[in-house]
């Protein structure tokens, strides 16, 4: 890891008496890709603003670097912005977007052209000084506003979900470019996204948010394979949850079968919800499953495929590179490891704040 | 077939039926016999008349000076509170542009008499500059009204990427919200000058004895009998607002079509 170079403190914010962020704590490190992720409406573009400075938090601080930012204006911050609908001048020309900040900054003409063609070069559109945004694709366009935020050497670059009006296979694209710039760069990006498969692919870490709470924070692979509670694992890929209950330390009944797990400390006989992951059910024999099961639907999805068991009342998403006929009798085994036990919430304000507890 | 021939027929018969008194009324500028009724051979005389005459020449000079002023002023404050509505809800925005609206909607003849009353009431003498007022009054929401789509349409997120990249507040306004309402704000404005030009009730309600604007004095020389000076100056009239008109509806479509 590396130091804190953002802590958000107690931030709250609320329009129209509707409140948005409650008491939010995060820190980001230094060089780090950190991707806020969450459902709209979750607080997480607010979160962003409030970083860049175009929202002013009810309470709580700001701090950067050391220094408390909370009221200083978006134009003094050390930090660019990647907005969602690529924000470019219209009426200027790629060059003059990308020289925007550095001609308020007064820096020499020489310099500025030096700049203009190192970002052209770092985002892969080299040539493209005296066209006009309009005559761009979008992509393109996102790279533009990526070039004319970096050439102001910013500490962070924060990006508010620049590739949601893209298309997919230009996202996918785009997603291995951000990889390498933040490479590149060694400066800390923030980004902002609803999408879980941006997330996975980008981030160091992922804050997962809900209804203004932080929910789970931690490394792609944490959060997607020990989901804190069903929010959570239900938003991060598709996932069995099944309420279930603890019957001991290491042994969960799930649907009235008893499986084996490697989670301990949850008390004798407590109702729990578990998550299974559909690549980590695994289809055997009937007689040699845990449980038995009857397939009720089956699509090809290219790199495996989709079926849907049916088992002690059940309807199990699986994944699997074998082909089970519709109708076909099946037992399901799933290895202790791939158990991910959470705590029931008592209630959906606890399933909110659980985090925060 | 039928119905096509049908459709020129009545669409001819439209515009004859529209355009024929103005036509007559052009026609008749350039006819050298004084009688309406027959046709003395072609002349330009009406116009040479018109420039020398001194009353038309005064008239003219205060007709411009009202529409130049009105159009500035009327201009400046709607485009802020264009601007000023930015700021506020969806539903205020819709109640104030409503009001707004409501002198555009007004019988000319109501805001005319209106108007006056409130200047007697203030014991603002007639003339000039109550004139000015009522220009000023009527014109802004035909500038609101060319502003506001702009507005409507804007990408505020271009203003917040200015502030991010280091621009002050006014800096980034003038730099990405300014160029972006500048072909409303120009229609607004001629469309203003245009209004202001030709109006004749409200300008007759406010303007008190002694003062004539171009529409003003037209009518009393009407009312005195009709000269043939006056084809000539409606004429003239007719031609500048069809062009300044145009200018209007032209301008956004050029706008658009800019590479």
């Amino acid at each position: 890891m590396g130091k804190d170079l953002i802590t958000l403190e107690h931030i709250t914010k609320s329009y129209d008496g509707t409140t948005i962020l409650d008491d939010l704590n995060l820190s980001i490190y230094e060089n780090s890709f950190v991707t806020l992720l969450g459902p709209s409406g979750c607080g997480k573009t607010t979160t962003l603003r409030i970083i860049g400075g175009f929202e002013k938090p009810d309470m709580g601080r700001v701090i950067f670097d050391g220094q408390d930012i909370t009221s200083l204006a978006p134009n003094k911050r050390q930090l660019n912005t990647v907005f969602q609908k690529y924000a470019l001048f219209t009426h200027m020309n790629i060059a003059d977007n990308i020289a925007f900040g550095l001609k308020i900054k007064n820096k020499s003409d020489a310099y500025i052209r030096d700049k203009i063609s190192y970002a052209l070069k770092l985002v892969n559109l080299e040539g493209y000084e005296n066209r006009m945004p309009d005559s761009l694709s979008g992509g393109q366009q996102q790279r533009i506003a990526i070039a004319r935020a970096i050439v102001n050497e910013p500490k962070v670059l924060l990006l508010d979900e620049p590739l949601g009006a893209l298309d997919l296979k230009m996202r996918q694209d785009m997603q291995y470019e951000l990889k390498r710039l933040k490479e590149e760069l060694g400066i800390t990006f923030i980004y902002v996204t609803h999408d879980q498969e941006e997330a996975l692919t980008m981030s160091d870490h992922i804050v997962v948010m809900n209804q203004g709470y932080i929910q789970q924070e931690g490394s792609p692979e944490k959060i997607y394979n020990e989901p804190e509670n069903a929010f959570v694992a239900d938003f991060i890929g598709d996932s069995n949850i099944i309420r279930a209950t603890m019957v001991r330390d290491k042994l969960v009944d799930i649907l009235g079968a008893k499986f084996d797990c490697v989670d301990t400390g949850f008390g004798e006989n407590k109702p729990v919800d578990v998550v299974i992951r559909p690549e980590d059910v695994e289809l055997v024999a009937p007689e040699a499953g845990t449980i038995e099961g009857v397939v009720t639907g089956l699509t090809f999805k290219g790199v495996h495929y989709e079926m849907d068991v049916m088992a002690n009342g059940y309807e199990w998403l699986v994944h699997s590179t074998k082909l089970s006929e519709v109708g076909s009798k099946i037992g399901i085994k799933v290895d202790p490891f791939n158990i991910q036990i959470m705590n029931v919430p008592e209630s959906e304000d606890e399933e909110a704040i659980s985090e925060t507890v | 077939m039928m119905k096509k021939v049908f459709e020129r027929v009545y669409l001819a018969l439209l515009l004859i039926f529209m355009y024929a008194p103005i036509v007559t009324l052009i026609v008749l500028s350039f006819n050298s016999s004084k009688s309406r009724a027959k046709w003395g051979g072609f002349t330009l005389n009406w116009y040479v008349n018109l420039m020398s005459d001194e009353a038309v020449a005064s008239a003219l000079v205060n007709t411009l000076t009202i529409a130049v002023l009105a159009t500035v002023f009327s201009t400046i404050i709607g485009t802020f509170t264009c601007i000023a509505m930015i700021g506020i809800s969806k539903k205020m925005r819709s109640v104030i542009m409503g009001i707004t609206n409501i002198p555009m909607i007004n019988a000319d003849i109501v805001t005319g008499i209106s108007l006056m009353l409130l200047f007697r009431f203030l014991h603002l003498s007639s003339g000039f500059s109550t004139i000015l007022l009522a220009h000023i009054t009527f014109n802004i929401p035909f500038v609101m009204l060319s502003v506001m789509p702009r507005i409507k349409n804007m990408n505020f997120y271009v203003y917040e990427a200015a502030l991010d990249l280091g621009a002050s507040p006014a800096y980034a306004f003038s730099k990405t919200v300014l160029p972006d309402l500048v072909p409303g704000i120009v229609s607004g404005a001629l469309m203003a000058f245009t209004m202001s030009l030709d109006d004749f009730i409200i300008t007759y309600f406010t303007k008190g004895s002694g003062f004539e604007t171009l529409s003003t004095l037209i009518y009393s020389e009407v009312k005195k009998g009709i000269k043939p000076e006056i084809y000539a100056l409606s004429a003239i009239i007719f031609v500048v607002v069809l062009v300044l008109l145009f200018i209007v509806n032209r301008a956004p479509a050029s706008k658009t079509n800019k590479k």
